[in-house]
């Protein structure tokens, strides 16, 4: 800001930078292009790759996270994080599982597997902003705490006896190869990209995780907002337990074990400050779809579990790494 | 200079020290020397320089001119290490201290006594502590966690990490701010001591009573300038009250016509557990009502109550004859009343958010449409606000934290117009901004009063006070002491009513 003194008022413009060279600089072009990249090594490393139905199939590897994840974006966007929603996937699947031995219809237990999401949310809601406890301290016991019902209710058992229309859920095709669960993850992609970056709601987000104390100084019911965070990623969770436990036909306690940190690692290599305050829905789509590509190819090349789970680690870091590494770069050159 | 009463030399003398930031002169040309065994009060308003010239001699900044002898030998601080080395500590108003470690940890940390291999001799350390403890006449134990001490023994414990490096210049910067009247008292014996043992002390502080209780000597400071400079013996309190004031009233103020109308807002009987009590006032349709008092004396506190930050025990508040209920500032803003708060970074403005996200976040209800966000309006509404003020920015989509402090101000000013309020309050408006921006947000409190807002105007400058203000209420101590109209209204009634000294006019 250099502007001499004594300048008459003139018009400001709106923005400084033309459209297209801000978006060629942005963090989701950097996915699309490294999501790209992936996509030829794939078809290059086995030929059953661009198989429709096999293409299908990969997306099953992500959709339910990715639902949760859009959610989990806003919160972590807001400065808050819920560590507990693959313990509310247990404890929602549990519940359904449970119902459904006593022959509750398929609508019924969407809507328990829905409402199980809805109340764990609004009690990691209650502790956080009503208490003013930490959210990650929160979550971590939440975590614990659902799952453990399930381990309660369930032990080494297992529910299975679900109606046979209930499948549809994570097994149903709506069109040719696409299924019920993709349509899903398509259908939250522009619901939560609408909310976040074209709502009032969405800009109150930005502000509270950038400064929540300003944003209460400017009128902004902070809790309220963060409440209703909560209870969006809660619902979600059921939402992504409805599916999983169509798609698996069984109930066990350990159902969805630790995709807490796979949904927010989806989220983070998206391109949402962990500090809260940036992110964009685009960016985690982009990244459920990199972890869905790397995972379905590792797979169709027959590597183990345990070495898709480091690339995934190490891609998250080299992602994170690279603006930081870019920065001390052009800093060295400049000095 | 009137330094010829004695024939001691200085420890530490300033001399043509100028101090420039972007658009501000902090300091111009001046003077300053330190005696050693005697206390040297440094008196001035805010904004005159003198946490400036702590940095300066603490080796925070850099002097632009100027020279800094110490014991006839000119040097230099390139970094507070180095200023501690020359002997020179301050205790500052807020010393930052570690209440998760203990007391000799506090007083040592970072010049710790060392043993073999490196390691930290405890034994040495706690014993040094206690001994410097003892000096300083402070019953602590040096094994106590600092969380466990109250704020009276945690600034002893400041003052002892000060004297735990060989000082030969101790700088006391508003010392009693929150201490207690027998606290206060320690303090002063304490300084005594230090005295007798040859320290030079600078002794900053608003409060006359004390700088005549223990000073020796004075120097004044007005707006970046040294003003007067002698022995406290030589002077009176009405003279230090006309030296610090001065003729600093030479800003330009915007003439005002001074027609307030109807009540608008009233608050009965507003009380705060800890905070302030009894404060209650009125404030007319077109009127700006000045808020004066020294740091601390409740002013924001009231005011964010009335926001709706912080809950007031007891009373009430009444607009256009209406009882409110406000309980977050949500509710204040829908009634009509902002604030914009005094800590920019913090309260006001949101750095990594564009200028017209951050003016239209309390109006996203009007410039949306079925709580969509409509981004041509808010540019509009931005662009109406922000313009009327100046702002001087590459593009409304400029990040706010890329801005000049005077700049932000002026969006988060804009920010509350746009919201159309009845009353505005503003805390320290023009705090640390540059002088062009000042004058772009006088004339503006100016103009919107003439259209029938009404303000408030928490503020510590006096000049501000006088110029623009229509009524001035004084507090102090979390009480209204007083209230004045305009007229008539000198800048030493205030000083006086501010700093509870209720000598004579003369």
């Amino acid at each position: 800001m250099s502007i001499a003194e004594g300048t008459k008022p003139r018009r400001l413009p709106d923005r400084l930078s033309s459209r297209p060279s801000r978006i060629l600089k942005s963090w989701e072009v950097l996915l699309a292009g490294i999501a790209i990249l992936i996509f030829l090594a794939n078809t290059q490393a086995s030929p059953y790759f661009l198989n429709p139905w096999n293409l299908s199939d990969a997306t099953l590897a992500f959709t339910e996270k990715a639902m949760i994840g859009f959610a989990m974006a806003l919160l972590i966007i807001s400065g808050e994080i819920d560590l507990s929603v693959a313990g509310i996937i247990a404890l929602a699947s549990t519940a359904m599982g449970f119902a459904a031995q006593y022959g509750m219809g398929t609508p019924g237990l969407v809507l328990i597997g829905l409402a199980v999401g809805v109340v764990c949310g609004a009690f990691n809601g209650v502790l956080v902003t009503r208490l003013g406890l930490p959210s990650i301290v929160v979550t971590i016991g939440t975590m614990s705490l659902f799952r453990g019902i399930s381990y309660i209710i369930l032990g080494d058992q297992a529910y299975g006896d679900y109606p046979d229309d209930f499948a549809f859920f994570g097994r149903g095709y709506v069109f040719w190869v696409i299924s019920f669960e993709l349509t899903l993850f398509a259908l939250f992609a522009l619901i939560y990209g609408g909310l976040l970056h074209f709502t009032n709601f969405g800009r109150q987000v930005y502000a509270i995780g950038n400064n929540a104390t300003a944003a209460t100084f400017s009128g902004i019911r902070v809790a309220r907002v963060k409440m209703i965070l909560f209870l969006l990623t809660g619902v979600m969770s059921g939402v992504a337990a409805v599916c999983l436990t169509a798609r698996l036909g069984s109930t066990r306690p350990s159902i969805a074990f630790a995709w807490e940190l796979e949904i927010v690692t989806m989220v983070v290599l998206g391109g949402v400050s962990i500090l809260g305050g940036a992110g964009s829905i685009l960016g985690v789509v982009i990244a459920a779809l990199i972890i869905g590509m790397v995972t379905f190819g590792l797979g169709l090349l027959n590597v183990p579990g345990i070495v898709m789970s480091i690339f995934t680690g190490a891609l998250l870091i080299a992602v994170i790494a690279l603006p930081r590494l870019i920065l001390l770069i052009r800093k060295g050159r400049t000095s | 200079m009137k330094d010829t009463e004695t024939t001691a030399t200085p420890v530490l003398r300033l001399s043509g020290v100028t101090k420039t930031f972007p658009g501000v002169t902090a300091l111009s040309q001046v003077e300053l020397a330190l005696y050693p065994g005697q206390v040297t009060a440094l008196i001035g308003e805010n904004g005159a320089g003198k946490s400036t010239l702590v940095k300066i001699l603490t080796g925070i900044y850099q002097p632009d001119e100027g020279q800094i002898v110490v014991d006839g030998d000119p040097v230099r601080f390139p970094s507070a290490t180095a200023a501690t080395e020359a002997g020179i500590t301050a205790i500052h108003q807020e010393t930052v201290l570690f209440d998760e470690l203990s007391v000799a940890e506090n007083i040592f940390l970072g010049h710790a006594p060392r043993g073999r291999f490196g390691l930290i001799d405890w034994a040495r350390m706690r014993e040094d502590a206690a001994a410097i403890l003892d000096r300083i006449g402070a019953r602590i134990d040096p094994r106590t966690l600092l969380g466990d001490l109250g704020i009276g023994s945690k600034h002893l414990v400041a003052i002892a990490r000060a004297l735990s490096v060989d000082a030969r210049v101790v700088i006391m910067d508003e010392p009693t701010a929150s201490l207690s009247q027998a606290e206060i008292e320690e303090l002063y014996d304490l300084v005594e001591r230090l005295k007798g043992e040859g320290k030079a002390i600078l002794f900053i502080s608003h409060k006359f009573d004390e700088v005549f209780r223990i000073a020796d000597r004075y120097t004044v400071f007005r707006d970046g300038e040294m003003v007067d400079a002698g022995m406290i013996a030589d002077t009176t309190e009405d003279k230090l009250v006309e030296k610090m004031v001065g003729r600093s009233m030479d800003a330009i103020f915007p003439t005002r016509e001074h027609k307030p109308g109807d009540e608008v807002l009233r608050v009965e009987d507003f009380a705060h557990p800890t905070e302030f009590d009894g404060i209650s006032f009125t404030l007319r349709r077109g009127e700006i009502l000045g808020l004066y008092g020294l740091v601390g004396a409740g002013r924001s506190e009231v005011m964010q109550a009335l926001f709706g930050v912080t809950r007031p025990s007891r009373g009430q508040v009444r607009l256009n004859g209406e009882t409110l209920r406000i309980r977050a500032p949500a509710d204040a803003i829908a009634n009509g009343i902002v604030y914009v708060p005094e800590d920019r970074g913090k309260q006001g403005a949101i750095g990594a958010m564009p200028i017209f996200q951050n003016v239209t976040l309390p109006s996203l209800g009007t410039t949306s449409k079925a709580g969509f966000v409509r981004m041509a309006e808010e540019f509009a509404l931005a662009r109406k606000y922000t313009e009327r003020l100046d702002l001087r920015a590459s593009a409304l989509d400029q990040n706010v934290g890329n801005l000049s402090g005077g700049n932000q101000q002026k969006v988060v000013i804009a920010k509350w117009l746009a919201t159309q309020p009845a009353v505005i309050i503003l805390d320290e408006p023009t705090k640390g901004i540059d002088v062009g921006s000042k004058a772009a947000v006088h004339e503006f409190m100016a103009e919107l009063a003439a259209k029938g807002l009404s303000v408030i105007m928490v503020s510590s400058e006096i000049p501000e006070i006088l110029g623009m203000s229509d009524r001035v209420i004084v507090m102090r101590d979390g009480l209204m002491v007083s209230e004045h109209d305009r007229d008539g209204l000198t800048p030493e009634t205030l000083v006086r009513a501010a700093a509870g000294y209720e000598g004579e006019a003369a």
